[in-house]
């Protein structure tokens, strides 16, 4: 099996579907031309160089460039959906979800609902996500909580070159608003990836690792320090499950359950600030469906509530990493009962 | 898996199937102080496919299981160390300080032999070749819904003398789907792969759905194959479970899949989570889906099998061995009963439908040995 990058396993999967279906468009910020590149196109394939290549390939009008102006291109993103194409609109960094909310939240995820079901919107919104780059405050956010937090939308976090293929594929099959989040420390990522098209279903998490003494739930980026942290761990004789969601709407609650339920300890691992996030969620179900099973107090490894700092130094300190995951799991150990 | 010292052994971790760089130790079927003989069944060990046992290749004293019950070592780790009991504690310690950690890389998984694509005419198949020498090539054909990694633990044992081919069948494992998936098309495109191969002669190893393409080739191509071999073959009988081949066709997701694969062994607890995962990988890709639609068609109609070959294995003159679990849930071991009296049948207790992998060392001393009585 050839050995892709996450950015490759995209553009693959973007290649696949305008390739199979007609009806897939695909619009944003420089995904066509680029800023800087008078006169030049195709010159970036959007600020992280997922499209690119695209425009070649299926044209200006089907591969749109678009004024800043998030409000706009995703409004026009959703109305396309519903009225026959499948659209994949691309967001720079999720950080900018504040401008174009009212579309997402009030509009396409609301459609399907609102219409009876007689109306479909298969949309699909892809945006960079997360800290670590330097980016500062308005650059680096994880606010996959808050779409989440709305019914009518599907939130798919990608871990690897596979995964994020696959569930790209499905994302653009799908009938419903899908917002698709990929970390930006994850586009040089490698790993075995078919040249060909498949999908991944939603809502069925990924096992990364067994393990019978406790379980680590890591999502996206996370799962790299949380696999990291189950080796450490191994080797002090602790051996850990590492479980990624892949979707954290829907959310495969049987899967998290029952490795919590086997293993008897869960730490949650999350970039997002930790109220009202992901690890609060995935703790407050578990605490109520598995209480029992449990040996230790759930723990959680998050960001701090503060914005994301700009000094490399409290940047460092705000994301959670493979030590500070180790250390929860051993302190799960350290509890009595 | 037992290295010696002059006083001390060290029981370590096999190596077992081309790809494995590391394993989990699942269980210990021996305890420390137990005295174990040669050929005991001391350890059970996760594969990419399943659990095993494996049995000790020596005899001595336990004296230490240095790896606990669900961790991984790398293939040659040391997992145990059998010493008498003048052996002192400090020399043990030594011992096992001092024993070479060899490292599980990526880099010898990239060594492992790749499968590459025949070409020839219409058809390209994927084939992993492995091995060469003086003896008559062997060609395997894995079952429905398989790949060429069905023979993971048999390939490399039967490639000492010789090379061995695992084809992957039309819309299996990389290769591209060809005709209308009929028993046909699969028997011509495995005649054409040989030829492209320079393969002229060959042992044919066919397993399930690969058995009626191995019985199918060997009565058109005759002075080709010298020996046949059919695990499990489908093509004897009538009776075949619909409802596996469903439920895989079915299974997109992780437990169905699991539950599906576990009905092909008689321990279906012992499917490795590796196992379900690459299946999932080859059957969500859009051409397999397509692709394994159509042979299923070709493989069962109406619940009952769609292919009858049992006329043809008492006409051809190809000296004939079939095995078969006992415990077979998928096609069962019945269909052996009345068979030619020239066909040599191995039935082998507490196996289901994948022999070669669940009593691979059975199934590779049975095959080695039916090559040898036919080569030329």
């Amino acid at each position: 099996v050839p050995q892709k990058s996450f950015r490759q396993a995209l553009n693959e999967a973007l290649h696949h579907e305008m390739k199979r279906d007609p009806r897939v468009v695909v619009l944003g910020e420089d995904i066509a031309g680029g800023a800087g590149a008078s006169g030049e196109q195709d010159a970036w394939g959007g600020a992280f160089g997922v499209t690119k290549g695209l425009l070649g390939a299926f044209g200006p009008s089907r591969v749109r460039d678009t004024p800043i102006s998030e409000g706009a291109f995703i409004g026009a993103a959703a109305g396309a959906a519903m009225t026959g194409l499948r659209p994949v609109a691309e967001i720079m960094f999720i950080d900018f979800l504040g401008v174009c909310l009212d579309q997402i939240a009030n509009q396409a995820a609301k459609f399907r609902y609102m219409f009876g079901g007689k109306a479909v919107t298969p949309l699909v919104i892809r945006a960079s996500y997360g800290a670590g780059t330097r980016s500062a405050s308005q650059h680096s956010q994880a606010l996959y909580p808050i779409l989440t937090h709305i019914p009518g939308l599907k939130v798919v976090i990608p871990s690897d070159p596979y995964d994020a293929k696959g569930l790209l594929i499905q994302a653009i099959r799908d009938d419903d608003p899908v917002v698709f989040l990929e970390n930006k420390l994850l586009y040089d990522t490698i790993d075995d990836v078919p040249d060909g098209a498949y999908t991944i279903p939603f809502g069925e998490a990924k096992i990364l690792r067994d393990g019978r003494d406790a379980t680590i739930v890591a999502i996206g980026r996370m799962t790299l320090f949380a696999r990291k942290a189950a080796e450490t761990l191994a080797s002090e004789g602790i051996d850990c499950a590492v479980v990624d969601p892949r979707t954290s709407s829907p959310l495969d609650e049987e899967t998290i359950l029952e490795l919590a339920g086997e293993t008897g300890r869960l730490v949650i691992v999350d970039e997002a600030n930790p109220r009202c996030g992901l690890a609060a969620d995935i703790s407050s179900i578990v605490a109520e469906k598995a209480f029992g099973a449990l040996k230790a107090p759930i723990l959680k490894v998050t960001a701090p509530h503060t914005p994301v700092p700009y000094a490399p130094n409290l940047e460092a300190a705000y994301l959670p990493d493979a030590e500070r995951i180790a250390d929860a799991v051993r302190r799960s150990f350290a509890y009595r009962k | 898996v037992i290295a010696m010292t002059a006083r001390i052994q060290a029981i370590t971790m096999p190596k077992w199937g081309m790809t494995m760089t590391e394993g989990m130790l699942v269980a210990w079927l021996a305890r420390e102080g137990d005295r174990i003989v040669a050929g005991q069944e001391i350890m059970e060990v996760e594969t990419e496919k399943i659990t095993n046992v494996v049995e000790s290749q020596s005899a001595g004293l336990i004296r230490r299981l240095v790896v606990q019950e669900g961790m991984t070592a790398p293939v040659g780790g040391l997992l145990a160390v059998l010493a008498e009991n003048d052996a002192p504690e400090d020399e043990l310690e030594a011992f096992i300080r001092g024993y070479a950690r060899p490292i599980a890389s990526e880099n010898a998984k990239r060594a492992a032999p790749t499968a590459r694509l025949i070409s020839s005419g219409q058809y390209a198949l994927n084939v992993l070749s492995v091995g060469e020498g003086p003896a008559t090539p062997v060609v395997l054909i894995h079952g429905f819904g398989g790949d060429s990694s069905a023979w993971l633990f048999n390939q490399e044992a039967l490639s000492v003398a010789r090379s061995v081919h695992a084809v992957n069948l039309p819309g299996h494992g990389g290769s591209a789907p060809a005709g209308s998936s009929g028993l046909d098309d699969m028997v011509a495109a495995v005649i054409a792969t040989m030829t492209a191969l320079n393969v002229d002669k060959a042992h044919l190893v066919g397993h399930s759905l690969g058995g009626a393409v191995a019985l199918a080739i060997a009565a058109s191509a005759r002075d080709r194959i010298p020996s046949l071999s059919l695990l499990a073959p489908v093509g004897l009988g009538s009776e075949i479970s619909a409802a596996y081949v469903d439920g895989f066709l079915a299974a997109d997701r992780r437990k169905p899949m699991r539950d599906a694969l576990a009905c092909l062994f008689a321990n279906g607890e012992r499917v490795s989570p590796e196992m379900v995962e690459n299946a999932l990988r080859s059957k969500r890709l859009d051409e397999t889906c397509t692709a394994l639609g159509s042979v299923a068609a070709t493989l069962v109609d109406h619940g009952r099998q769609a292919i009858d070959l049992r006329r043809l294995l008492s006409s051809i003159a190809v000296p004939s061995l079939v095995i078969w679990g006992e415990k077979d849930a998928i096609v069962p071991i019945r269909h052996a009963d009345g068979l030619p009296a020239s066909v040599k049948i191995e039935r082998l207790a507490d196996v289901g439908h994948m022999p070669m992998m669940e009593a691979a060392s059975a199934v590779n001393r049975a095959l080695s040995a039916h090559f040898e009585t036919a080569e030329p």
